[in-house]
This record gives C-alpha cells, structure tokens and sequence, in this order.
C-alpha cells in the first residue's frame, strides 16, 4: 500500500502544484509592471535610499567635509579584495622655537607634551574596479565612517575614473550640502538620535 | 496543372504563414516572458518593441556563417535546411477554415507525424556534424526524448482515428460540426492531457528543452551555429509549435468550428491555436526543466501506458 501510494497517488496529487505554479505565474502576468524605462524616467529619490553602491565616507555630523574615520587601518585589514589605501598623517613638524621650548622641558626633567598626528587619514583612495561590494569595511569601522553610497548613475569609460579619491567626494558632497538641504533633512533627527 | 497550381498557393502561403508565425512569436514570447517578471520586454525598437522580431532577423542574416574545423560540411549544412523544410509541408493538410485547406489529404495525420519526425533528424545531423561534444550531447538527448514521445502521441492520435475512422483532417473536423459539445476534448479527456504532454515534448520546449539545455550543454546541438543556420532552427521550433497546436485545435477543439452552431471561420481557429500557444510559453515560463531521467520517466511510466489504455478503451467502446 505504501509503495502504490508513494509511486501512483502522489504523482497525481503532484500535477496539482503546476496547476498552482500556472496561477502564480498568472497572477504575475496581470500584475503592472515594477520597472521603468530608464532614460526617461527614473525612479525617485525614497527607493535609490535601499541601493548599495560604492563605499564611501561619511563626514563629521558638525563638520560634514571631514571624515569620522580615526585611521585605524581596520577596513584596509579586513578587505578581501583589497581595494582600499588609507594613509595616516604624520605629527605636524614643530618649529624652532617650539623644539628649543620641548628641549629646555626635558632637561628640566619635566613631562613634555609631544604633538600628536591628527586622527584624520591623510589620504583615503578607494579603487572601485576592485570593490567586491562585500560591505566588511563598513561592518568593521569602528567609527562608523564608511557607508554605502546611493549613487545608481555612475559610469566611467576606463580604469583610471574607477580609483576615487574619497575624502576628495567628500568634500565635495559637504560643498553640495547646502542646495541638497531639503532631502536629507527627515534623516537629521533619526542620525542625531543614533549619535545619542 | 489545376492540381499543382493550388498546391503551389498553397506551398507559398504555408511559408508565408509560417515566416508571420515565427516573426509573432518570437515577439510575444519576449513580451509574454517580460510580464511574467513584471517588466515590459522588448521596448525600443519600433512602437513597444514590434519591429525587434524584424530587426532580430536582420541581424541574424548580417551575421558570417561559419563551419567548425573538421565538421562534416555537408551533414552540417543540411541540417538547418531538413529541419526548416518539412515544416512547410506540415501547414499544408490543416485545414484552417471551410475552404482554406492546402491540400485534403486523406493520410494527413499519418504525413504530419510522419514529417515532424524529420525534426529528430535534423536535430540528430546538427549534433552529429557540428563536432562538437556538447552537439552530439544535445543530439543524443534529442533522439531519446523525440522517439520516446513521438509513440504516446502517435497512439493518442490513434484513438481519435478510431473513433472518427479517418485519417484525414478536414473529415475529423467536419465530424466536430455543430455545437460545442460536440469537440472531441469531451469525450477523450486522457488523451488531450497526453497531447498537450508529449507536445512539449515533441517540439522541445521548455520544460521539455532537454536537447538544448543551455545550463548543463551551453545550447546542446545548435552550439556551433551563427547566423541563419541558427534562424532556421529557431524558425523551425515555433512552426513546429504552431503545427503542433493546430493538430491539438483541430483533433480536440473542434478546428474551425465555433463553440455555438452557425459561427465557423478561421478565426475560431487561429483564437484556438493561439490560446495552446500562449499555454505553452506560459508554461515555459512558469516550470523548471526537468531532469533527463524524470523526461524518460514521465514518457515510458505514465504517458505511454495511458495512451496505451487509452487506445484500448476506446477499441473496446467503438467495438461495442
């Protein structure tokens, strides 16, 4: 009984899921379309938030063209593929004065405060022909500075336009800031309670 | 010559037909396809995207026609041509409305069955000359799921004739005269599900489209082909398609009859073709294909023993 049930009555029960895939089908076929025709029209702002596009960083929220990064090289480690380079700054150099002053300090045998290097990278270049788009540099930003762009629209026709300098884009996005100011202003809040 | 001036008409307006067909197909398909996944298909070329069958076709004969090294040239050639050919023949016995039959001939099953099997061949030809192991792969493939199907189908016609005793087409038609209950669909059931069945087989369309997988075999037995040696077989899978569903229109729906008495034409026909059309693109586009051991299973399993049972039962009934 068991086998003429597994071999005879299950398969005919079965023609019945292709009846059901039919209508699933179906119902999609009815349904309208979810894609536009793309140089003339193009989708709005709400949905380009959900895309993920290239890595890039996020600024300071009082001082937007300056990064969160602290240059601890944990994204450069932990890239598989590579992609990113981060240079540190070094110790501004002190001037004559300053170094006779720290010189006379030490000789009296007191503490003396050498200047430190900013946390700020010097350098950030993100070379986007490499970008496996994995997302384990923003997973291990402790500062919570990289973040994936929105940008659905960029093309470049060589190599060289897919290395971009970030802090460069950056700057550039503070500069823009201003005219954009409308948009991002319902994000504000929801950032600075976060920061809370 | 008043035999063979209406056979040449008939021959031309068959390839006219066909060329149409495929041209509308191809087409519809795309856009069948594109809103199943809710996206609007062909769009650019011409108003939504009509004149890109056309303009497919363009590019296919702008493309160079290459031999591979070491393949049998001839065999390789041929294969493309003994693929598109019969079709043509195939339009020929179907009889489209009252007075649009090619030619009325009473052996029009038997010369239908017996020149959609060139499609095997043809197939058979590409595998083999193309040199190419992915070709004979697909051409194995082919000869083991056309023959395997070609034997339900065969018996399923087989118990229509016996039923209708005749083998002609108009006269299965004419037999069907009348209202709707009078399809032969009512009173073979099994045998129109086996048809639709082994049609998919037959034609090799998806889920049935064992020869050319193009996931396991790259495109199976038309791998080596560029241009129109690769046009003739796509042209030749969707006549064979239309073909194959005007038999099913004509066997079991009633041909150019209408379902309510007084109402015939051609356009009941074409209405009735073309829903078994758009059936199997639907289908296409809605199940996975199926393993090469699940196709043999399905044929010698299932859709042979019915058609086998069926054929009987009917034998038994027609003799009683």
């Amino acid at each position: 009984m068991g086998k003429f049930k597994e071999n005879v009555i299950q398969p005919i029960l079965d023609c019945w899921s292709l009846l059901v895939g039919l209508k699933i089908t179906g119902k999609y076929f009815c349904k309208p379309l979810i894609t536009v025709h793309y140089p003339r029209q193009v989708i709005d702002d709400e949905n380009l938030q959900t895309y993920g596009g290239h890595v890039e960083l996020i600024g300071k929220p009082k001082d937007p063209a300056t990064p969160k990064c602290i240059s601890c090289m944990m994204c450069v480690t932990n890239c598989p593929s590579r992609c990113l380079t981060v240079v540190k700054q070094k110790a501004p150099k002190p001037t004559p004065e300053e170094e006779a002053a720290m010189k006379a300090a030490e000789e009296a045998g007191e503490k003396v405060k050498k200047p430190k290097a900013p946390k700020n990278p010097a350098k950030f270049k993100y070379d986007y022909t490499l970008c496996s788009l994995c997302g384990t540099c923003i997973d291990n930003c402790p500062a919570k500075s990289l973040k994936f762009s929105n940008n659905v629209y960029w093309v470049a026709t060589s190599r060289k336009e897919m290395k971009i300098d970030l802090l460069a884009r950056l700057k550039e996005q503070a500069n823009e800031m201003p005219a954009a100011a409308p948009a991002p202003k319902p994000e504000a809040p929801a950032a600075a309670e976060k920061e809370a | 010559m008043q035999y063979i001036l209406p056979l040449i008409i008939a021959a031309v307006a068959s390839m006219v037909w066909l060329g149409i067909n495929a041209l509308v197909w191809v087409y519809f398909e795309r856009k069948f396809a594109g809103h199943i996944q809710r996206r609007p298909g062909p769009f650019e070329v011409g108003p939504h995207g009509t004149l890109q069958p056309l303009i497919d076709g363009l590019k296919l004969m702008g493309k160079q026609l290459l031999t591979p090294d070491n393949a049998d040239a001839v065999l390789y050639w041929l294969a493309p041509i003994l693929s598109m050919i019969p079709v043509l023949l195939l339009f020929m016995p179907i009889p489209y409305g009252p007075m649009l039959t090619g030619m009325d001939v009473n052996l029009a099953l038997l010369l239908i069955l017996a020149f959609s099997s060139f499609n095997g061949l043809a197939v058979i030809l590409a595998g083999w000359a193309s040199n190419n192991k992915w070709g004979v792969l697909g051409a194995a493939r082919a000869v083991s799921q056309t023959v395997a199907y070609e034997i339900p189908l065969l018996l399923t016609v087989l118990a229509i004739s016996f039923m209708t005793g005749s083998l002609s087409l108009v006269d299965i038609t004419s037999m069907q005269a009348g209202h709707i209950g009078n399809w032969i669909i009512w009173k073979q059931p099994l045998a129109f599900i086996i048809f639709i069945i082994a049609m998919f087989g037959e034609t090799n369309r998806a889920p049935f489209d064992l020869a050319e997988a193009e996931s396991e075999l790259t495109a199976g037995f038309h791998t080596e082909y560029s241009s129109m040696g690769f046009g003739l077989f796509f042209m030749a899978e969707y006549g064979y398609m239309v073909v194959m569903c005007s038999v099913c229109s004509v066997l079991f729906l009633g041909g150019f009859h209408g379902p309510i008495p007084g109402i015939e034409g051609w356009w009941w026909m074409l209405i009735k073709t073309y829903a078994l059309l758009s059936l199997m693109v639907w289908a296409r586009w809605t199940f996975p294909r199926v393993r090469f051991d699940q196709l043999l299973n399905i044929n010698w399993k299932w859709l042979l023993p019915l058609a086998t049972f069926n054929l009987l039962a009917t034998a038994l009934i027609m003799k009683l």
